[in-house]
């Protein structure tokens, strides 16, 4: 069975699925629950599943962080919701000082199978706090996997497998495409959320990405398809790990690799896969990595954020100007 | 296999617990064994006058985003005595440090309305100091503390407890009872305390936290809690302009005479959904909100001041002034310059770094390929 689901709805779905395959998972966060969430991602979930399995917290980050650690430990799978990525710092003690520990310092002997949620990006016309992409903060904290779906079908199974995860896992949905339908395939066993993806082969250069700006991507390739440029588009799905292999792969066939992420661009996930193609594909590379990234200013005003964030143009200059190189 | 709740989540807290009130529903003056409004009629008129104002302020920006001129809206209706009330104790030595809600008490500092910030050309739109009003936090929580070490430094600098009226000055933080739940603001609490600091605690208790009600954010009234980090929490009703403004001005003077701290919880209620971007019907009912319409905090102060001898023409004019308000906020919103950013790269430091005027040049030459091209 497939349906056609916002990628909203299929995160619905998937939390649905989680919910009813063990009744261990928890929903928790503010306002998930009559009103379903700013987003409506956890929409009726509380009608059905309950109050104490979906549950309206009161309003603080390192709370809810929290707590759900000590449901953890008793043996519980939050799957927390943080409201907007900009307001996931208050909890940013409980996440990089204690979840992302607690496994380590037990020497294993606990387990923190908790989920983080956090709507994230830009471009949805928001005031500040709405649109930042911290991704890169958790990224570089050992001990927490990240994952960045960019499709209806990943965040469906995505979610599910990340519930399912017996480490802490920071999901990273990509807001503004929240309301962009995609094909879901409800049965199919899914693949492994811990592998990147080839979203679209070409021969002449490699797109790096992933979240919001794999649609953005492959608009991208489309364009250059037209001056008869063939671009490789590759959403990487999991940022921590990364799985690089099928980047390299790519890199040594196109000699050419572009990453684009929305994040600033210092120390931002552009820089470590840049670094790893150098180191692997040093004698493949036909020009240096070119990163496509936010500025280096915290987010801007919203009437300036299309130029802010990566777009087609920025990402055909910077195709241009490798092959160029 | 459930969570109990306890018996008090099912009502609001403190539901029965006393308020200060000095004028009521009705327009009636009451009497208060602690709390006095010190003005006369003529007071009371130009406290009129900014209810209506900021009331009309936030119904024109309510309008402009209906309208796509602005992003986003969060409406303060409902709450304009809490705001108008409190901010009308302050004195030009104070300083408040508000939340995005907070449109009344802009108005009366003398702040332009927040549009630059909800029609997203500016993150700003003010110099605080110039004003003694503070960025917006959207950040919940989070500037209570600013707010107190505001405070602290006036400690540090001497212009507490001198007895100089003109001197003495003391910090006012609006916050919300969603906030109330944050760290931050627990620790505000506590380190105001601890340090003596010459801060009111303003909290405009409207019911909500978005959709949370106030219920499920505490079990005993916020103003309670004040005790237990050992200062003292007044409830006070926040759709009383005349209480608020007197229990404030009693605060913030208790602040500057070096009496520390003090917790004001202002019970009133958000008319609005919590932005433009809400839909109340979700999580409350009409009927609710009918309830709190008999309490509208304007209208009360218009009928005092109707069966107290002023006339017609006062509430003529007054129309009239809030008519033309409306007018120049409209046109002030379309004025709004757009934002640049190119120029935004010089404001990330205070010295431009290297790094950043590469990425600014970068994007001045990449963006002049477009220039003239219609997008
Ligand atoms: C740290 C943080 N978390 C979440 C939010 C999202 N948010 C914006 S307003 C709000 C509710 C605030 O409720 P309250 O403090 O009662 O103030 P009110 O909006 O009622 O004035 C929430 C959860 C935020 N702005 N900041
Ligand atoms: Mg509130």
């Amino acid at each position: 069975m497939s349906d056609k689901l916002p990628i909203a709805k299929a995160i619905n779905a998937g939390l649905r699925a989680a919910l009813e395959s063990d009744e261990k998972v928890l929903v928790m966060g503010e306002d998930v629950g009559p009103l379903g969430g700013v987003f409506r991602v956890t929409d009726g979930l509380q009608k059905d599943f309950g109050e104490s399995r979906v549950m309206d917290t009161p309003l603080a980050e390192s709370g809810i962080v929290g707590t759900a650690i000590g449901l953890a430990f008793r043996g519980y799978r939050p799957i927390v919701e943080i409201q907007f990525d900009g307001f996931v710092y208050p909890a940013y003690d409980q996440i990089v000082s204690q979840v992302a520990k607690l496994h380590f310092r037990s020497s294993g002997a606990v387990r923190m199978p908790i989920v983080i949620r956090i709507p994230y990006g830009g471009g949805i016309g928001a005031v500040e706090h709405h649109s930042e992409s911290p991704e890169a903060q958790f990224v570089m904290t050992a001990g927490l996997k990240v994952l960045a779906p960019a499709t209806a079908n990943d965040a469906y199974w995505m979610i599910q497998q990340a519930v399912q995860t017996d480490d802490p896992v920071v999901f990273m949905e990509p807001k503004r495409r929240y309301w962009e339908a995609g094909e879901v395939d409800l049965d199919s066993e899914p693949m492994s959320p811990w592998q990147s993806l080839i979203r679209r082969d070409g021969s002449d250069a490699t797109l790096i990405t992933y979240g919001p700006m794999v649609t953005t991507c492959l608009e991208a390739a489309e364009a250059a398809n037209e001056d008869g440029v063939d671009l490789e588009v590759i959403d990487l799905r999991t940022l921590s790990p990364l799985d690089l292999a099928p980047v390299h792969e790519s890199v040594r066939r196109t000699g050419h690799a572009i990453v684009v992420h929305e994040a600033s661009r210092t120390l931002g996930l552009g820089a470590e896969v840049a670094a790893r193609v150098t180191e692997e594909c040093f004698y493949s590379l036909e020009s240096p990595v070119q990163r496509v990234t936010g500025y280096d200013t915290p987010y801007p005003p919203s009437r300036v954020e299309d130029d802010f964030l990566p777009g087609i143009d920025r990402i055909l200059d910077a195709v241009d100007h490798a092959r160029a190189y | 296999m459930t969570i109990p709740v306890s018996a008090s989540v099912e009502s609001a807290p403190g539901a029965d617990l006393p308020l200060v009130q000095l004028l009521s529903p009705e327009g009636e003056r009451l009497q208060h064994p602690e709390f006095h409004f010190d003005g006369d009629d003529a007071a009371i008129r130009s406290l009129y006058r900014d209810l209506v104002m900021s009331r009309r302020i936030d119904n024109e920006a309510f309008a402009l985003q209906r309208h796509g001129e602005l992003g986003l809206w969060p409406q303060a209706l409902g709450q304009e005595a809490a705001q108008v009330g409190s901010a009308r104790a302050l004195r030009k030595q104070d300083y408040a440090f508000p939340t995005y809600r907070e449109h009344g008490v802009a108005y009366c500092l003398g702040v332009d309305p927040a549009l630059a910030l909800f029609r997203g050309v500016s993150l700003g739109g003010w110099v605080p100091a110039e004003h003694g009003f503070a960025l917006i936090s959207i950040i919940i929580g989070a500037h209570t503390l600013h707010a107190t070490g505001y405070a602290l430094g006036l400690s540090l600098d001497g212009v507490v407890g001198t007895g100089d009226p003109d001197r003495d000055a003391a910090v006012i933080a609006y916050f919300g009872d969603g906030a109330s739940s944050q760290g931050d603001v627990n620790e505000a609490f506590d380190f105001a305390a601890v340090n003596h600091a010459p801060v009111v605690f303003f909290c405009q208790n409207n019911q909500y936290a978005i959709s949370v009600p106030v219920s499920r954010q505490m079990t005993v009234p916020v103003a309670q809690r004040a005790a237990g980090f050992g200062f003292r929490g007044v409830r006070v009703d926040g759709n009383d302009v005349l209480a608020c403004q007197a229990v404030t001005a009693a605060a913030l003077q208790q602040a500057r005479d070096g009496g520390g701290p003090m917790l004001i919880e202002a019970v009133t209620y958000r008319m609005g959904a919590h932005t433009t971007s809400d839909d109340a019907s979700r999580y409350r009912d009409a009927d609710e909100v009918e309830e709190w319409k008999a309490k509208d905090p304007i209208a009360r102060v218009e009928a005092y001041l109707r069966s107290n001898g002023t006339i017609d023409q006062f509430f003529t004019d007054i129309a009239a002034e809030a008519e033309q308000l409306g007018e120049d906020i409209r046109a002030a919103c379309h004025a709004l310059p757009e934002p640049d950013l190119a120029a935004l790269f010089d404001q990330v430091y205070t010295e431009q770094t290297d790094e950043l005027k590469e990425q600014q040049a970068a994007y001045v030459a990449w963006r002049s390929q477009y220039e003239g091209v219609e997008s």
